[in-house]
């Protein structure tokens, strides 16, 4: 092989690794946040993807309704949270955030739909509409369950991506999809050409990790927001909204995921069901990373993105195989190493 | 313990179902499938439920089972009877395999793990050559009895519910022995069952392989019923919904692996016959549906449906009392020793820059009770962590009868005959009082795991159950032997867990606050009750915040403060100590 080959697979397991590194940082920020194994995450990817690629198409996406529907659902839910206690003032910013604001922006989409908008704008509309769905999301089915084990919200989660799948198939259809390039220029350095596209994955993922870092490190929410990954009951002693974490994280989390997907669906055709796959590889990065560290989940994350590239030069067939397995010497370094002092957990 | 009758019930009324007229085939093939699912998830029950391992991977164990009959009966013509020992193997051996990597994994790195290997065996199901790749195998030979041939649904009914009811006899036959009580103990953490000698990967790894024998299984009655395999049913989403079946089904129970089987099979096949006639249109309505389904399930009861249903049942406190003229050994050493018990030579544990024991010493002799006080974050806690093991000491030495055991595990100071309690209390506590304490004596029983399963342990686990009783009965809590654990207050819980740790049969005994949370009165029966312990051989080493128990108690005292000694002496003389003064009070103004 001459290193023409191995700049252009360093060059794709790059950008995907990029991809896998924004899913990663996600699930990481979910998980610590809210102890939601987020098995959905793949669903934001291609609901942004086909989102953006309907729009462009000039096609109405269904996941516009199905924002509204879900609004209206988590409006009920608040309604009957706050039964005996009801606020004009509760009721008006709920109905505002839920069912308004969903409301608006179907009728945006549907107004732009019927006339071709600029990439700009369907990229706006994609990832608002995004948003949305994973924060009524929570609201519906995660926030009434806040309480219970990891297991049983990870089976929610579960029962959450089937729908989502389900619903996906319903609203874009079995066949895939490609989206229009978020940047066309293009550029020759060497033998290796690199496109905007590429080049728009790598500063945004970077720029996705120095934000998050800053969030974090800085801000008042992203001091609340690790505080209640750290301790749920002693962050909300210490009147922090756990449900407002919670929302905040799952907000963040369909936006990267969106975004991931409007970023991946110019290069590659996505169909309904491919986020699961795409979701998982994030989720192979998040473990090496150990669920905790955004450095070491996005270095992972590349790793995960080249040897996937060699491997599907290598061994197509064994690709998926040589990705999941490549977990396992992980896994092992990580049990030898750390025989984990955990405790009392429930 | 439980009564088998309502088993049996369930057995007849299985054996009867294809007998009523009029009974659709088709709910035949339905049933099958249930049972097929129920296997797996009765394993998954165990893992998950009862040892707190999250898997996702148990389709592939599955899959296991069905690729070896499959390529065994076709490639090689063997006997599917022959194949079915075979099959077993395979994802036992694979289970041990994968589970020496993924057991050790702490809370959330373990389902990730199993997810990630589990889909990573699927592509491997789907493109080895000798699988058949996607494709699979087919013309598998149907299971035959001489010239019957089970080649309908109706016919492999019967292997499939004879497994699944042999399969929960021998689960729940495994819970309720000392092994089980070992398993059981795994969810709320290692340190207390270490303490007592259960070595928690081996146990982690037991109910792994259980449960990938089980889905083996399932795989190779698959395999027969279907007499094809493809790698699809094999697949992470498959592993996820095995994993659902066991929690909607209430992940706990064994009972609750078939209901959830039941309930996720039929409500599948509901919707996938009739959503279409209410909702026409394209698509996956059905999965739509059931995912909200599923979410609005665990809502309403997050525990599962079958503990849900029990609820509903007439609460059955019953439990024979052990028969407590049966005798345990005793382990040989106790009582009748003499000299230094435990020797504390110049201890030291640092924490990073904290250090939190400062070079202490100290020793405990043979019948007397030794007193640790001190102010909070004084060093107690930690001293005794680092005696029993848990902790191991940045320098000094720590020797029992003379023998250093520095760097043992809790397990190996068990052995020894040290045994604790815990400042903050461990206990299992959907277990009762009875089993908890049993426990304790699980050095002290030999029935391994098989034995278990096959009730060949009832002689060992009737004298272990005795010895509980017994030490229930000494500390006073004999009324309460068939509660669960967590519904006793916080002080009788501390008595539990002295009663399990007199079941190891100590000759010295350490207690981590025993009288916190007492009533004046208990507070008295239970210095009289040490006051027995040590007359009749023993040792005790108490940490204690109350200072009439311990000036009262105590022979010697041994006095910390900030993770240094500062006194060391008779009740009398420590009272007067002016250094303890100070520590206590701070210096007079």
């Amino acid at each position: 092989m001459n290193t023409t080959i191995m700049l252009f697979l360093l060059q794709d397991g790059i950008t995907n690794g990029a991809i896998y590194a924004l899913l990663g940082l996600a699930l990481v920020l979910v998980f610590a946040v809210t102890r939601v194994i987020l098995i959905p995450q793949g669903e934001f990817v291609t609901y942004g993807a086909l989102t953006y690629a309907s729009l462009a198409a000039g096609q109405m996406p269904g996941t516009a309704k199905l924002a509204l529907a879900l609004g209206i659902g988590a409006f009920a839910f608040d309604l009957f949270v706050a039964r005996k206690a009801l606020h004009a003032r509760l009721i008006v910013r709920s109905f505002l955030t839920n069912i308004v604001l969903p409301a608006i922006v179907l009728a945006l989409a549907i107004y732009f739909a019927a006339q071709k908008p600029p990439v700009a704008i369907c990229i706006a509309l994609s990832l608002v509409i995004v948003a949305m769905i994973g924060l009524y999301l929570y609201r519906i089915a995660f926030q009434p369950l806040a309480h219970t084990s990891v297991l049983v919200l990870l089976i929610a989660s579960v029962g959450v991506h089937l729908a989502l799948q389900g619903l996906g198939l319903l609203f874009f259809g079995a066949e895939g999809q490609r989206g229009p390039a978020v940047l066309s220029t293009a550029f020759t350095a060497g033998s290796l050409r690199f496109t905007g596209q590429s080049i728009t994955v790598y500063a945004i993922t970077i720029a996705f990790i120095v934000g998050l870092w800053l969030f974090f490190g800085l801000t008042l929410y992203g001091k609340a927001l690790r505080a209640t990954a750290v301790n749920r009951l002693g962050a909300r002693l210490a009147g922090i909204r756990t449900t407002l974490s919670g929302q905040i994280a799952f907000l963040l989390a369909s936006v990267i995921g969106a975004l991931s997907g409007i970023m991946i669906v110019p290069i590659t055709t996505l169909y309904y069901d491919s986020g699961f796959l795409i979701g998982l590889k994030g989720f192979v990065a998040a473990i090496i990373g150990g669920l905790v560290s955004y450095p070491l989940t996005a270095v992972a994350a590349l790793v995960v993105g080249i040897v996937e590239a060699f491997s599907s030069f290598y061994a197509s067939n064994y690709k998926e195989v040589i990705v999941f397995m490549l977990l396992i010497p992980v896994l092992l370094l990580r049990s030898l190493a750390a025989p984990a002092v955990e405790e009392e957990k429930d | 313990m439980q009564s088998r009758l309502p088993i049996l019930v369930f057995a007849a009324f299985m054996a009867a179902i294809p007998f009523v007229p009029g009974v659709p085939p088709f709910w035949i093939v339905l049933l099958d499938n249930i049972g097929l699912a129920a296997l797996v998830a009765m394993g998954l029950v165990l893992l998950t439920g009862v040892g707190g391992l999250t898997s996702f991977g148990q389709a592939a164990f599955v899959g296991f089972g069905a690729y070896t009959t499959a390529v065994l009966s076709t490639a090689y013509g063997l006997s599917p009877w022959l194949t079915l020992p075979l099959s077993l193997v395979v994802s036992g051996l694979f289970a041990v395999l994968l589970g020496l990597i993924t057991v050790r994994l702490s809370g959330h790195y373990l389902p990730l793990g199993t997810l990630a290997w589990g889909l990573g065996l699927f592509y491997l199901f789907s493109k080895l050559e000798f699988l058949g790749r996607n494709d699979g195998i087919s013309a598998i030979p149907p299971l035959s009895i001489g010239a019957f041939k089970m080649l309908s649904p109706g016919s492999i009914y019967y292997a499939i519910w004879i497994a699944v009811i042999v399969s929960a006899l021998l689960t729940m036959n495994l819970l309720d022995s000392r092994t089980g009580r070992a398993i059981r103990a795994l969810r709320r953490g290692h340190v207390a069952a270490e303490a007592f000698g259960v070595h928690t990967p081996r146990a982690k790894l037991l109910v792994f392989i259980h449960a990938a024998v089980l889905a083996g299984l399932s795989g190779w009655l698959y395999a027969h019923l279907q007499r094809a395999v493809t790698p699809t049913p094999f697949g992470a989403h498959a592993g996820i919904e095995y994993l659902f079946i066991a929690v909607v089904g209430g992940a706990g129970y064994v009972w609750g692996g078939v209901l959830g089987a039941a309930i996720v099979v039929i409500l599948k096949e509901v919707l996938q016959s009739y959503l279409p006639l209410i909702l026409p249109g394209s698509g996956q309505v059905e999965t739509i549906v059931f995912g909200i389904m599923l979410v609005a399930l665990l809502q309403l009861a997050p525990g599962g449906v079958w503990p849900w249903l029990m609820s509903f049942l007439p609460e059955r406190t019953s439990g024979r009392k052990p028969d407590t003229s049966l005798k345990l050994e005793s382990r040989g050493h106790s009582a009748g020793q003499s000299g230094v018990l435990l020797q504390v030579e110049k201890a030291r544990k640092q924490f990073g820059g904290v250090v939190a024991v400062n070079n202490v010493s100290f020793d405990v002799r043979a019948r007397e009770i030794v007193a640790l006080i001190g102010p909070n974050g004084a060093g107690k806690s930690t001293t005794f962590n680092l005696i029993t093991g848990v902790l191991s000491a940045t320098s000094g030495s720590i020797s029992v009868l003379g023998k250093k055991v520095d760097k043992a595990p809790p397990q190996e100071i068990v052995k020894l005959g040290i045994s604790r309690t815990f400042q903050h209390v461990k206990l299992v506590p959907d277990m009762t009082v009875l089993e908890n304490v049993a426990i304790g004596a699980h050095l002290r029983g030999h029935s391994g795991p098989l034995s278990s399963m096959l009730r060949l342990d009832r002689a060992d686990e009737a004298k272990l159950l005795a010895e509980a009783a017994r030490q229930i009965e000494r500390v006073g809590l004999a009324d309460q032997m068939h509660q669960l654990a967590g519904s006793l207050s916080l002080g009788q819980q501390r008595i539990v867990e002295i009663a399990r740790a007199l079941c190891v049969d100590p000759m010295l005994l350490l207690l981590d606050e025993p009288a916190a949370g007492l009533r004046h009165m208990e507070k008295q029966r239970l210095a009289t009750l040490l006051r027995e312990l040590r007359d009749g051989g023993m040792s005790v080493l108490l940490v204690e915040h109350d200072m009439g128990f311990v000036m009262n108690l105590a022979d010697r005292i041994v006095v910390l403060d900030f993770g240094t000694k500062i006194a060391e002496g008779t009740p009398a003389t420590i009272k007067t100590n002016p250094e303890v003064i100070k520590a206590y009070l701070g210096v007079a103004a």
